[in-house]
């Protein structure tokens, strides 16, 4: 019998300093030691049942590979994970796993769960740091197959194919794959040198990446089938930003989340001039919404030398879509927090750059359809604040440029494309999706499970023909 | 990698670049843009494709050097590549077959862009008349090509050096008072210029399109950086555009939006000549 810790709580995480991060874009999260990641091990009781498993998306072996790091066996923990997750070094960081396994932990119900994620991430920073073999490929079946898009929905998509001896292709409409991992999540967050990492252990398994290609633009599902492609996988994400409608959106000094972002993730804006994207240096920014994209954002803007950055939500904290460890990080690093507030205008100087914007105090009335408290403005209520710039991060829709330039493919009403729950099959033979192009804007690892699901729908698909 | 295959110096700061990229040249239309990226540390400018050659799967571009990318891709010498370059973006401009007389106008380095479009009316056999309009005779582009295929082409410019002084909207304005009746009117140029040729065709009533070229990441309608205020409403110049009905566009809001980030320009570029 393996030894076992009954300590009630995770064992700690080491993080940088919040005073020092604020100001840097370097990992927040330094990740266990050998040592740290074994007390946390001992902690999993290794339930017959697994409740953990049926919280993951891709179904990792939760019990099994804890068990094996338990006895220090790493790399083959590594391997357990890969079976069936293609990206543990970025799971392991970025998903949200106090809605999905560590939910569903025994430990978790007479003190905290056990860190599955953080487990995660430390047996594939391992295994990474220790070069592990890439993962074995079937012989090649001489079958070929394209994805649209290289975020997380097509990279899973593109390595579980590759593994049963697909010839796949990505094509990639920025400069560089990685889609949200690379151009969304922060540096701070997520390293895109372990992204990059990732991305070279699918190009070790075959997989080719074709980037600055706008599909539906530069080459059509039609033109990709005549180039031999038997079955095509669109994981385009969930690429145009939501605004709000309301007055002054178009002064300078608004952004929507994607560029605030991209200006600064992928573009490397934070380097200017050493980069040539410019990024402005606010000085008070309010970041509008309570996902982890707003976390992301508020973050950066404190990054960038802010003084005060606010999130500002019209529900309450308890209804907030981030994850716990963001608003915490976010909090120790500063951020400002209002809740139960909406924008009613953003307001701007004579020569057009914002200035401040006005806010009206919300309470919580009946839930609505998703269940939770409908925020109800309160008369009278309205105030304004002092700003120089606002960040609109109120969700993405589906991009739409490969609904448009494919007549048949069936979308929702709100541009989603309509995929089947198991298979991902679109109303198009042989074409599937999945991620955000078909949910709206979810998870990453939501994404990577609908590419899964995808993948094995799709080689099924070109034996079946 | 995309090759530098010909450069050429329209005028002391116009150069043409014929860029070698089979696939943008196999879909472009005119109308539509690309981005680019000179190298690692580049930004991604949007530039309007000058002309397209599918079968030589050769892309046009003609840029005026007016920041650090735009400078330094001037710099750039037959043979060299270039790092990135996507397209084609943005929806093709459509040409309404009912039309029979179009006036195409361009300013300054926009008369790059109305040639191809010039050049598409003419060979549906729309009756073209084409007013370019320049600082001084030194600036003048592509006068023999517009002429090519221009039922009439006027240059006008603004110290009348080549002997017709004047802006393009007075060259515009003096040939509907003499009786020509235009059903469209496509302007590209400056906002400024697009702005008054959009305020004379409304009172004349006469259908005007312009194009724009705001500033942009992706081309793919997902930083909505591009955002632009057209009939009241936001759409979004990458995925939308970049065609849009002059009558309805929000010229006053588009070139306040045109400078968010000129100081941080103006840093970028005499950085880039002090090293250079």
């Amino acid at each position: 019998m393996a030894k076992r810790n009954m300590d009630p709580k995770k064992t700690a995480m080491p993080e940088q300093d919040a005073k020092q991060r604020a100001c840097n874009f370097s990992e927040v999260a330094l990740g266990y030691t050998e040592e740290m990641a074994k007390n946390e091990a001992e902690r999993c009781l290794q339930c017959k049942n697994k409740p953990c498993v049926a919280g993951c998306p891709v179904n990792v072996q939760i019990p099994e590979f804890i068990a094996l790091a338990a006895q220090g066996q790493y790399m083959e923990a590594y391997d357990k994970i890969r079976e069936t997750n293609g990206l543990p070094a970025i799971c392991g960081r970025v998903c949200p796993q106090e809605t999905q396994c560590e939910q569903l932990c025994v430990r978790g119900i007479k003190g905290e769960p056990v860190g599955i994620g953080r487990l995660e991430r430390f047996v594939a920073d391992y295994a990474i740091a220790h070069e592990a073999p890439p993962t074995e490929c079937k012989p090649a079946t001489g079958k070929k197959a394209a994805i649209i898009g290289s975020g997380p929905a097509g990279l899973t998509c593109a390595a579980d194919l590759a593994k049963m001896g697909v010839d796949v292709t990505i094509f990639e409409a920025f400069h560089m794959p990685g889609g949200v991992l690379v151009y969304g999540i922060p540096e701070f967050r997520l390293p895109k040198s372990l992204v990059q990492k990732e991305i070279d252990a699918l190009k070790c398994m075959g997989v080719k990446i074709e980037t600055n290609m706008v599909m539906g633009r530069v080459l059509t599902i039609d033109d990709l089938k005549e180039m031999g492609f038997e079955t095509i996988f669109i994981g385009t994400g969930a690429g145009l930003p939501k605004f709000m409608n309301i007055p002054g959106e178009n002064l300078n000094g608004v952004y929507s989340a994607n560029e605030f972002l991209t200006r600064i993730n992928l573009m490397k804006g934070y380097k200017f001039p050493e980069y040539d994207t410019p990024v402005v240096r606010h000085k008070k920014v309010a970041v509008i919404g309570g996902g982890n994209v707003a976390m992301d954002a508020a973050r950066c803007a404190k990054r960038l030398g802010a003084e005060d950055v606010y999130v500002v939500y019209r529900r309450s904290e308890a209804e907030m879509p981030a994850r716990n460890e963001e608003i915490h990080h976010a909090k120790e690093e500063g951020v400002i927090f209002q809740f139960l507030v909406n924008p009613t205008d953003i307001l701007g100087t004579d020569d057009g750059y914002v200035r401040g914007m006005r806010l009206q105090k919300m309470e919580l009335g009946e839930p609505d359809s998703s269940g939770r408290r409908r925020p109800v403005p309160i008369e009278g209520s309205e105030y304004e604040i002092e700003l120089d710039a606002v960040v609109v991060a109120i969700g993405q829709s589906p991009n739409p440029l490969m609904r448009e330039a494919t007549p048949g493919l069936k979308t929702q009403s709100w541009g989603g494309i309509i995929a089947d729950d198991d298979t991902c099959a679109t109303s198009i033979e042989g074409v599937y999706a999945g991620g955000d192009a078909v949910s709206g804007a979810a998870t990453v690892i939501l994404a990577m499970g609908a590419g899964k699901d995808a993948a094995k729908a799709m080689y099924d698909y070109m034996y079946s023909k | 990698m995309y090759k530098i295959l010909k450069k050429q110096t329209l005028s002391e700061q116009v150069k043409l670049m014929v860029i070698d990229a089979p696939l943008v040249a196999r879909k472009a239309q005119p109308g539509q843009f690309i981005i680019l990226r000179i190298n690692e540390q580049g930004e991604r400018i949007p530039l309007t494709i000058a002309d397209y050659d599918a079968n030589a799967g050769t892309v046009t571009i003609i840029f005026q050097e007016v920041g650090k990318t735009t400078i330094h891709l001037g710099t750039l010498s037959e043979g060299d590549s270039l790092l990135d370059f996507v397209g084609p973006l943005g929806k093709p401009s459509h040409f309404d077959s009912s039309v029979k007389k179009a006036a195409v106008i361009g300013g300054g380095l926009g008369t790059a862009i109305a040639f191809p479009q010039a050049k598409k009316l003419h060979s549906l056999g729309v009756d073209v008349t084409s007013i370019t309009g320049f600082r001084n005779k030194d600036l003048i582009l592509l006068e023999k090509e517009i002429g090519a295929v221009s039922d009439k082409l006027i240059v006008m410019t603004d110290d009348g050096s080549n002997g017709h002084k004047g802006f393009v909207t007075d060259a515009l304005k003096s040939e509907i008072e003499a009786g020509e009746k235009f059903d469209l009117v496509i302007a590209i140029g400056p906002l400024i210029m697009m702005k008054f040729v959009s305020k004379l065709t409304k009172e004349y009533g006469i259908k005007t399109i312009i194009s724009m070229n705001p500033i942009m990441i992706d081309g793919t309608g997902m930083c909505g950086g591009c955002r632009v205020t057209v009939g009241g409403k936001t759409l979004f110049a990458c995925v939308d555009g970049p065609d849009f009905d002059g009558h309805e566009v929000d010229f006053d809001e588009a070139m306040r939006r045109q400078n968010m980030y000129k100081s941080q320009q103006e840093d970028s570029c005499n950085l880039f000549k002090e090293v250079e």
